[in-house]
């Protein structure tokens, strides 16, 4: 599926059922790489899919879980966690990555701008 | 007030000093720091492993932005020549010109090389900086045979990085034997005698006379027996003296064989200079280790902090001497040294126990009412060197029969250590960081209960390392005492053991993982349950991984059937059953390497192995392999990995079976099963053991008669014998026990525990695993088979069901809008294939490859 890109900067990545439930898809939206999480039914997330511990784009393929009340992704290389919500990386902080804009519209899933 | 401090060498115990002070933060302190070398300080501690792979970088102890952050400045390469102790002034070699108001020494020692003739010839070395170890290296490549002047602790050291070197190695002793310092005369023959083995050629009672030049290489040592050894390159290690040559010149003070004059406040005889470290003489001694130097540096830093926020000096730390017990591993052999191990305590009584088959020498010195440990020696197995050590620090008393402590005992059983409640709050469990158990228990009341939180905590363990055994028994019995279950609870979000969990997915025939949480957990699960309870449902129901209600269980590696590299590639390895391959099955595997630009290699299991896959190419890669007859091999999965063979009966001129044969059936048996982590096996065809089965989880071994089966080895990180669990079996019977034991183990163990692990923790040990598995006493065994033969039956190979599943097969792509591959995954050549480009070699401009996936 090509991206599509709505009258309001949001950009139409993939559909819901593209993503199964409780893992995550990378998207590719203006040459970067956003790793895109479905939770459950119907919650998404959206964080950069860079992972800067081992420099490799892989935080799309890692495991979706909880921290206490957080949600968040294990990275598949050293297992570091990332709140899904705010993209901070909780054993790095100083490896913490961008959090993204993302929505579901209509079974759409859109992608917006990385929340400063 | 401001005061100008300057500290006079960066060593570990230099800067030691300057974090203590970073990190207290007094007002007004202005510090200045002369480094002699051209690096900031490093890790001497582990200077060797220079020569075993890590970098000059690796062995900084300067946390990146250090000295910026703490507005300290440091001159490089700059060195003290003189103090103008009226001026308070300090001169260096190009002549600049420093002044202070305090000055600290912490300027470590000097090798000390004998005054031979000959000892300044091109070649001839000491070790002690990073510098050293690069001229060493330089010579060392063009050098065959190298020689060790001293057996000390260092020189044996120093031995080991001549081997590292690939040199032909020597140590030539003066004494009768080796570390004459540390251990005494059997103690130390034993030691010879572990070190000759590893290809080290030992002389003692050797005098150097001179070194002249060789005839068979670049030099010749002259000994004073008359005889000579030819040498290309020669080592001194016969000794350290303190560098207290600024302060004899300025008239501080020094002790008879060196060392600069210190109180207990690490001052010298002018108060406005202190001296830390090697270079400190005090009560009479030197002290040659780092956990004295950081002692000397946490009271330097108290006292100057006290200065400048003029608080009362009477509450201040002193140092008060050390306890130089060590314990080493030298060229892998370990070596403990506690307290006085001569037994020159007057009236001290010695025990001493050797085993000359495994060579290992132990010896007690106990005091003259035989009540307090005072010393002793091990060689060979120190592994009771820190219960021995809190003994004698805390003056322990010793049990009627001392020599128990020290005898091994033959049940084979480990004895009891010394429980962590017979220690004192005092007892100071990390000698490198001066961590006491009180401030360990304290951190543990805080909220520290696991070991990584305990050591950020405390710094407990994170030097040397050497105590971490005895920090975490003190972490586990102060949870004890908090009434903190030590629990075995998989994770935040079941409160219940893998083992436990198992039984209930038995028990209530639970099938997916949300009825599993809904019915006995909370959350949404995590990277430790999700995977451990799909292992669970696999071994129990053997449903395919990639179905849609597991799929999200599975650890990255499981949900693409491939391991993960480091740059984000996969690897591929088709199972190859016993190792064994056709002409026609090698030619594809390569025709699709080819193809697909794979990088190719051989593993350790017997196989061939294919790196440098993209996510995107997964799905065809396999296809083709598919149909060239190949299955998954599991690489990627905790689960049966290869059955290692040996040619056996068919081809061997000593084998007495078909180890071939056999392998090839147990790995078709059991390829596929999943368990609590991965599970190696080999089949050998007579006793020679070729396929090295008794380091596997199972290893079977011919007989005349049948097959010997083994249980419960491992390679890896702790190698561990497999254990004979039944002799002579028929084949049937060899797969029936297997199935139990097997089966068994799924059933019992932890989550990522190999059978070694699991066997170790099995109470009752080898007698009780052979009363479940051979005489069925629990009366399972019927169970356990069928069980297994559910596995068996269900079999099908993952990758054959992912690429004919439309769901699946959707997965393998990098991206979910966009046929583009990663553009993060870059191969540069080497050796006629490719590697990952490392950060560097991506940042320059790119060779644009062809990417084949279809
Ligand atoms: C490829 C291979 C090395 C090679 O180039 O030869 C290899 C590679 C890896 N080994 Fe290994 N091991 C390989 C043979 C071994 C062996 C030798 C053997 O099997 O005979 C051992 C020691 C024997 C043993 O396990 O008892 C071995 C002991 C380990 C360990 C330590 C296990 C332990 O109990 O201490 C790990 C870490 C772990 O599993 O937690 C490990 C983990 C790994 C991992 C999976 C690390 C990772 O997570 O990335 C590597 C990934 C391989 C890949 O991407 O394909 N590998 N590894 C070998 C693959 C064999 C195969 O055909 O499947
Ligand atoms: C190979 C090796 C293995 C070791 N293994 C162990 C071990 O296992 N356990 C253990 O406890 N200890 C070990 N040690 C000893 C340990 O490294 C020392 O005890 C420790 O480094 C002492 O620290 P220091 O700061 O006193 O001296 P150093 O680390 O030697 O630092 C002194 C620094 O001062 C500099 N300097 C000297 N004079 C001047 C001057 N005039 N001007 C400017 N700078 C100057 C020197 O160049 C040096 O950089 C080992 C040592 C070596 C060499
Ligand atoms: S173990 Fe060695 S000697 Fe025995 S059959 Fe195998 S290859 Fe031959
Ligand atoms: S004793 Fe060295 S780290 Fe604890």
């Amino acid at each position: 599926m090509e991206d599509r890109v709505t009258a309001t900067g949001w950009t139409i990545v993939c559909e819901l059922e593209d993503i199964v439930p409780d893992t995550g898809v990378c998207a590719l939206v203006d040459d970067q790489q956003v790793a895109v999480f479905r939770v459950g039914e119907q919650q998404l997330y959206a964080i950069d899919n860079f992972d800067p511990n081992a420099n490799a784009c892989v935080l799309s393929r890692g495991l979706v879980g909880s921290v206490g009340e957080r949600v968040v992704v294990a990275s598949p290389i050293y297992k570091q966690h990332f709140d899904l919500r705010t993209g901070e990386c909780l054993e790095a902080p100083e490896h913490s990555v961008q959090a993204w804009q993302v929505k579901l519209e209509g079974g759409h899933v859109l992608l917006g701008q990385p929340q400063r | 007030m401001t005061m100008k401090l300057l500290v006079i060498g960066n060593g570990m115990v230099g800067h030691k000093l300057l974090e203590e002070l970073a990190q207290r933060q007094p007002p007004g302190l202005d510090i200045t720091v002369l480094c002699e070398e051209s690096r900031p300080a490093y890790d001497r501690v582990h200077l060797s492993e220079f020569f075993s792979g890590k970098s000059a970088e690796d062995l900084s102890l300067v946390r990146p932005g250090f000295f910026e952050q703490s507005g300290i400045q440091l001159r490089l390469a700059a060195r003290a020549v003189h103090i103008d102790r009226q001026q308070k002034r300090v001169t260096t070699a190009d002549g600049e010109v420093i002044a202070y108001d305090k000055a600290v020494l912490a300027t470590g020692s000097k090798p000390f090389v004998p005054p031979i003739p000959g000892n300044s010839r091109a070649g001839c070395f000491v070790y002690r900086t990073i510098d050293d170890l690069l001229a060493m290296q330089q010579w060392g490549a063009r050098s065959k045979l190298g020689v060790v002047i001293g057996g000390g602790l260092l020189g044996l050291e120093c031995a080991k990085a001549l081997r590292d070197l690939g040199l032909e190695t020597h140590v030539v002793e003066f004494a009768p034997r080796l570390m004459a310092v540390q251990v005494d005369d059997i103690g130390g023959q034993i030691l010879r005698r572990k070190i000759e083995e590893l290809g080290v050629t030992v002389h003692t009672g050797k005098s150097t006379q001179e070194i002249v030049d060789g005839e068979t290489a670049h030099h010749r040592m002259k000994f004073a027996d008359g005889s000579y050894l030819d040498a290309d390159m020669i080592v001194f290690s016969a000794g350290i003296r303190p560098r207290d040559e600024l302060a004899r010149a300025c008239e501080l003070g020094v002790g008879e064989r060196g060392g600069i004059h210190v109180d207990n406040y690490c001052r010298t005889r002018d108060w406005d200079v202190y001296a830390i470290g090697e270079c400190a003489y005090w009560g009479g001694k030197t002290f040659g280790l780092v956990a004295p130097g950081y002692d000397m540096a946490r009271v330097v830093a108290a006292h100057l902090s006290a200065l400048l926020e003029r608080k009362h000096a009477l509450e201040l730390p002193e140092f008060a001497g050390a306890d130089m017990s060590t314990k080493l591993k030298l060229m892998g052999v370990d070596v403990a040294s506690i307290g006085d191990a001569h037994g020159t305590t007057p009236g001290s009584r010695s025990y001493q126990f050797s085993d000359e088959r495994r060579q290992i020498y132990k010896k007690l010195v106990v005091s003259g009412d035989g009540k307090r440990l005072l010393g002793g020696v091990l060689v060979g197995d120190a592994s009771e060197y820190g219960t021995l050590l809190q003994m004698m620090l805390n003056g322990i008393e010793l049990p009627d029969e001392p020599e128990f402590l020290i005898l091994p005992s033959s049940d084979g059983k480990a004895k009891p250590a010394l429980g962590a409640d017979a220690l004192p709050a005092s007892a100071q469990i990390c000698s490198c960081n001066n961590v006491s158990k009180g401030q360990l228990c304290e951190a543990v009341a805080a909220g520290a209960t696991s070991m990584g939180a305990l050591k950020a905590a405390t710094k407990a363990g994170t030097t040397c390392g050497g105590c971490v055994p005895l920090v975490t028994l003190v972490m586990k019995a102060q949870m004890k005492r908090q009434g903190l279950a030590v629990d075995n609870h998989l994770c935040e979000h079941f409160a219940y053991s893998r083992q436990e969990l198992y039984h209930l997915v038995r028990v209530e025939r639970i099938r997916h993982f949300d009825e599993l949480i809904a019915r006995h957990g909370k959350g949404l699960g995590c990277d430790i349950c999700k995977p451990a309870v799909a292992s669970i449902l696999a071994s129990c129901w053997n449903e395919f991984v990639l179905q849609k209600e597991h799929a999200s269980l599975q650890d990255s590696n499981d949900y693409f059937l491939a391991n993960i590299q480091k740059d984000g590639s996969y690897s591929v390895v088709p199972r190859m059953p016993g190792g064994e391959v056709t002409p026609e099955g090698l030619i594809a595997v390569g025709a699709i390497a080819k193809k697909y630009r794979l990088y190719t290699k051989i593993t350790g299991g017997q196989r061939v192995d294919m790196f440098g896959a993209r996510l995107e190419q997964l799905p065809s890669i396999w296809e083709e392999l598919i149909d060239a007859g190949f299955e998954s091999g599991h690489a990627y999965g905790k689960a049966l990995r290869t059955v290692k063979s040996c040619v056996g009966s068919s081809w061997c001129r000593y084998g007495v079976q078909d180890s071939l044969g056999t392998a090839i059936d147990l790995e078709n048996r059991y390829k596929g099963l999943r368990s609590p982590h991965k599970l190696k096996m080999a089949v050998s065809g007579c006793t020679r053991e070729c396929a090295e089965a008794q380091g596997k989880d199972v290893g079977v071994i011919a007989t005349e008669r049948g097959w010997n089966l083994y249980v419960c080895g491992n390679g890896g990180m702790k190698p561990r014998h497999a254990e004979l669990l039944a002799g002579d079996l028929d084949t049937p019977t060899l797969i029936q026990y297997i199935d139990r034991f097997l089966m068994f183990y799924i059933r019992t163990a932890d989550r990522l525990q190999r059978t070694s692990v699991w066997r170790d923790n099995l109470e009752g040990g080898l007698d009780y695993l052979k009363e479940v598995i051979v005489h069925d006493k629990l009366g399972i065994a019927a169970e356990l088979e069928a069980e297994m033969q559910h596995i068996v039956s269900t079999y099908e190979c993952e990758w054959k069901k992912a690429v004919t599943d439309p769901q699946a097969r959707k997965r393998f792509q990098h991206f979910v809008n966009s046929r583009q591959s990663d553009g993060n995954v870059v191969f540069v050549p080497e050796r006629g294939q490719i590697r990952p480009a490392t950060p560097d070699e991506k940042r320059r401009p790119r060779i644009p490859a062809s990417v084949v996936t279809e």
